[in-house]
């Protein structure tokens, strides 16, 4: 069995190589997946800053990156969209209280990928045929849209017109593929990176829904719990701060 | 494409082929040859991963591996490491979803070597174990190949019950499938595509493998000429 033989000699090998690459401090982070194209420019940050840390990094719904930590997922820094779900990891047990931080405020948009509309509003929604949001039940800018909708009293209109995305940068992928016509989403996906010079965005009052302060946590089971640490300092410092600001994050 | 995921895709491709080849083999004898009234629901046991939801499967695992269930703390306590969301349990997971992609290539190769070479065997003096590696075995080697090739293959391309129970961790539990959907959320079409279209051709080429395999089995050849094989691939 030449094929077994060829499998056996990789797993020996693999033995071998898999914790050769681990030299570095690495930090295992959950990230919320509004800073799904902020947070590389923090690590580029942290590295200038700590050459030895190695930040790796999950993005996600904040939510479901809840869920994963209280059945006990090997994440370091936790970074959400929210504060709720990380005082839900302290009240669990997983991290202390002092180890809670706020990062940001996120601010939430009505995107039209066509850039038909110059000015999309919230309203527009009225004559699009699928809406994308993020899913409410476990992210954050999903709960966001869905209480600026019913602010606007537009929910029992478009509800069956309403589609769901796993986290907020699936919910952008939706309405930038075309399957969706507008999508409600952060205001940091649409600003910089890929999507910048893509279709038209306006600003959701942020009186229409519960502010998107965003918070983390050092989770105390972390591999190297300093190095975590170092990484949510270079978020929190000058130089952190302004990348956020340059995606659209409020202090 | 990230070098990362496809290094980890291949060790647990490979760990989860041999794991299930030292599980497939008596399974599949025991199926093969001590046929029972209750042997029917073992082989829908077997089945189950093939018309389970993967969330379904993926959800159990998860309540069966996490840090709540009896399971989880063991592990903790024993290894000081949680299994869900590490390797090891996605080792555990693709095992049990890759299950019958093992056991059936091998179950139908057993059940066409012809009952009286088993017979002749066992009249002579060998017990069953020494039967199926001397004489079952041999003439299934065909059938143990299309097991190999199909479990690691179906291993490589599984991605909902990893999703569930893997959570995506750069270097432990993010595979190639997983990069995919990560790099088509991030807007990366361009690291999509190459991962993309390397699955592609592997899955082609691992198929192209799987039916050869079994056209060369299905040609006439000494003792078992009169006892043709028939084509498996389940997919």
């Amino acid at each position: 069995m030449p094929f077994i033989a060829a499998l056996i000699a990789a797993l020996a090998l693999s033995a071998c190589s898999a914790d050769a690459a681990s030299q570095d401090r690495v930090v295992r982070a959950a990230v919320a997946s509004d800073l799904r194209f902020a947070f590389p420019e923090i690590i580029e940050l942290v590295q200038e800053e700590h050459p030895d840390i190695d930040v790796r990094v999950t993005y996600g719904s904040s939510g479901q990156f809840m869920t994963q930590i209280l059945n006990g997922a090997p994440f370091d820094l936790y970074l959400s969209a929210d504060q709720a779900y990380p005082a839900t990891v302290v009240d669990e047990g997983l991290a202390s209280e002092g180890q809670l931080f706020r990062y940001a405020r996120g601010r939430l948009v009505v995107w039209d990928p066509q850039g038909t509309l110059a000015t999309p509003t919230i309203d527009d929604a009225r004559n699009a045929n699928t809406i994308a949001v993020a899913n409410p039940r476990h992210a954050p800018y999903g709960r966001a849209a869905m209480e600026a909708l019913i602010s606007s009293g537009l929910l029992s209109v478009l509800e069956d017109r309403l589609v769901f995305g796993e986290n907020v940068s699936q919910t952008a992928e939706f309405a930038q593929s075309g399957a969706a016509d507008i999508a409600l989403i952060a205001l940091s996906l649409v600003i910089s990176g890929p999507l910048a010079n893509t279709g038209t965005w306006t600003e959701i009052p942020q009186d229409l829904f519960e502010p998107l302060d965003q918070g983390g946590v050092v989770l105390d089971e972390a591999q190297d719990f300093t190095a975590a640490q170092s990484v949510r300092d270079v978020l929190l410092s000058p130089r952190g701060q302004e990348i956020l600001a340059r995606y659209g994050f409020e202090d | 494409m990230d070098i990362d995921a496809l290094w980890l895709t291949l060790r647990l491709a490979a760990l989860t082929t041999v794991i299930l080849i030292a599980l497939a083999i008596p399974i599949a004898a025991w199926l093969a040859f001590h046929r029972r009234f209750y042997t029917p629901v073992l082989e829908a046991i077997v089945a189950l991963p093939l018309v389970l939801p993967p969330t379904v499967l993926g959800y159990y695992l998860l309540v069966a591996l996490g840090s709540q269930s009896p399971l989880g703390q063991w592990w903790t306590s024993t290894f000081g490491s949680p299994l869900a969301f590490s390797f090891n349990g996605l080792l555990i997971a693709s095992v049990i979803s890759s299950l019958p992609f093992a056991v059936h290539p091998l179950l139908t190769a057993f059940t066409s070597v012809p009952t009286k070479l088993l017979q002749a065997s066992t009249t002579l003096g060998a017990g069953w174990p020494r039967t199926i590696v001397k004489v079952a075995l041999p003439l299934s080697r065909s059938g143990l190949a299309t097991s190999a090739v199909l479990a690691f293959a179906h291993t490589v391309g599984e991605f909902g019950v990893i999703l569930m129970v893997g959570g995506n961790i750069p270097g432990q539990t993010r595979t190639l499938s997983i990069d995919v959907y990560d790099s088509v959320q991030a807007f990366d079409y361009s690291s999509a595509a190459s991962t993309s279209a390397f699955l592609l051709v592997f899955s082609l080429l691992v198929l192209t493998t799987t039916y050869t395999l079994n056209y060369r089995s299905s040609v006439p050849r000494q003792l078992a000429s009169s006892y043709p094989q028939p084509v498996t691939v389940i997919q």
